[in-house]
């Protein structure tokens, strides 16, 4: 103990824990989520990029995960918090199997732990770096929310995080309306991964597009978006005048 | 003989002698005030026959609105038009420059000027401020070569571009251009998508807002469509209209004489000391 006290800078308030066991930025990160409501449904889609710092470390992050029978979880932000918060949230999903009232835990529920999760972290100065999207049906009731890192909290009919919300959100605002198709939906959002494809320097062309329904969940296998970089004047942009830049 | 060293203002341009000061500053903690951004989406596309500008009309002061309905897009030459997003004074005063620069040329050549040349002056003169002419410009025009389009940085650096968006609501506008633009487009579906642009940014950013200019460029001439579009009118206006009496009105009218206490004193010496 003797030695851990002189480690500490003088004017410390957090007792014997020190800084080093605070988040005080994130390491490896995942870019946008886009997720929408449709006619079934919630639909939702992630690339599979975890950035380190500018380095494209890792590629076949799945950032879509179902919990339990209601919900599917997509986190952006920090990998790591992200595997903390699936921890969470199995331990809560097991202890409600527990109960085995035939009654479980949907969407709201979920989304309102997590907000509460993130709060308390964020006021204790040591966050759970990600912005998170929960969508669900239950009892025929759709579900779509959010939590940020500081804790703010919605629901909405569309949302997206990160990069998302600056470019996906004006698209969906736009073309979203009540009762899309699976296949509008999915079209919807793939324009949308499309535009952060082209605009979001760490997204990557390897994607996947989750379902949830009243019958379950289905994410779909990783796939890329076709892009077209044929438009002439950026074959020679300095047609008018030779050696202008 | 004493050496004597007269220190001699540079002529012109900024003087980057307080940089060091100001950077010994900002390591201790004290910063210096930021400038206020006009928050703004200007967008540029080249379609068919030329080329299609378009802006929002409002001008922020901070999180005020200053003016509901100011013109982004610039005259440069009958050819060549400019949007500005940034600091207004800074684009005004850029593209008011360029402009008359342009002139004194045409009359020198005898020939109508050529976007390059004004992209040219532009990022010239930018660049020689090292970002600090907060003015970031769409750049539209057509010459004897054909039609351009290009975006200028504040730090001087130049793109050439199909389409281009600048300013805060710059992604939302790109997010509409990425997903709906394709080659060869025509007139009326060019004015469409800028319109679109311009009102995803109107809609989506708080930096901007109000109406949406468009202007058209084409090898016969230009067409300034001011207030294209105005998608945010007065929600709630008096049918009667709004009338005020011309003056203050008149309550009472009470008039008190004051009586006077002053004695005058005839001949007296009352300034003798």
């Amino acid at each position: 103990m003797n030695f851990m006290a002189s480690k500490q800078p003088e004017n410390s308030l957090l007792g014997p824990e020190a800084d080093s066991q605070r988040t005080l930025y994130p390491y490896v990160t995942g870019t946008s989520v886009v997720a929408l409501k449709y006619k079934d449904g919630i639909l939702m889609a992630a690339d599979m990029g975890g950035s380190y710092g500018s380095t494209l470390r890792y590629k076949s992050v799945e950032r879509i995960k179902p919990i339990g029978k209601h919900s599917l979880l997509g986190a952006s932000g920090e990998i790591s918090d992200f595997q903390e918060i699936l921890r969470y949230l199995d331990e809560l999903i097991l202890y409600d199997n527990m109960w085995d009232d035939g009654n479980s835990l949907g969407p709201k529920e979920v989304h309102n732990y997590l907000t509460r999760v993130m709060y308390n972290r964020r006021n204790k100065f040591n966050p759970l770096w990600n912005s998170l999207v929960l969508g669900g049906v239950k009892n025929g009731q759709k579900y779509l929310g959010t939590v940020s890192m500081i804790g703010v909290n919605f629901e909405d009919n569309h949302v997206a995080t990160g990069f998302g919300n600056h470019l996906a959100r004006p698209i969906l605002r736009q073309e979203w309306h009540e009762n899309l198709s699976y296949e509008d939906g999915v079209r919807l959002l793939e324009k949308c991964m499309r535009v952060l494809l082209y605009r979001d320097r760490s997204a990557i062309n390897k994607l996947q597009i989750a379902k949830i329904t009243e019958e379950g969940t289905t994410i779909s296998q990783p796939y890329s978006l076709k892009t077209y970089w044929e438009f002439s004047a950026f074959a020679n942009p300095a047609q008018g005048a030779v050696g202008t830049w | 003989m004493s050496k004597s060293v007269i220190e001699v203002p540079p002529k012109g341009g900024f003087s980057f002698d307080l940089c060091k000061r100001n950077e010994m500053l900002a390591n201790k903690g004290v910063n210096p005030p930021s400038f206020r951004k006009t928050g703004t989406t200007i967008v540029g596309l080249i379609f068919q026959d030329g080329v299609i500008l378009g802006a929002d009309t409002r001008a922020t002061e901070g999180p005020i609105v200053c003016d509901k309905n100011c013109e982004k897009i610039h005259y440069m030459a009958p050819n060549i038009y400019c949007c500005g997003a940034g600091t207004a004074a800074d684009t005004e005063a850029v593209t008011d420059m360029v402009s008359s620069q342009l002139q004194l040329h045409r009359y020198h050549t005898g020939r109508e000027s050529r976007v390059v040349t004004a992209l040219t002056l532009l990022k010239r003169h930018l660049f020689n401020y090292q970002g600090y002419v907060s003015a970031a410009l769409v750049l539209g025009g057509v010459d004897v070569t054909g039609p351009h389009l290009h975006t200028i940085y504040p730090h001087g650096s130049t793109d050439t571009l199909p389409f281009a968006t600048m300013g805060s609501g710059s992604l939302a506008a790109m997010a509409v251009f990425e997903s709906k633009y394709k080659e060869g487009l025509t007139r009326n579906e060019g004015i469409e998508l800028v319109t679109e642009a311009i009102c995803s940014g109107i809609f989506n950013d708080l930096g901007s807002g109000s109406n949406v200019d468009v202007c058209v460029i084409t090898k016969g001439g230009k067409e300034y469509l001011r207030n294209h579009l105005q998608p945010n009118p007065r929600t709630y206006t008096s049918s009667k209209g709004y009338s005020f009496p011309k003056k203050t009105e008149v309550l009472l009218t009470k008039i008190i004489p004051l009586k006077e206490k002053v004695e005058i004193i005839e001949g007296g010496d009352a300034m003798e000391e």
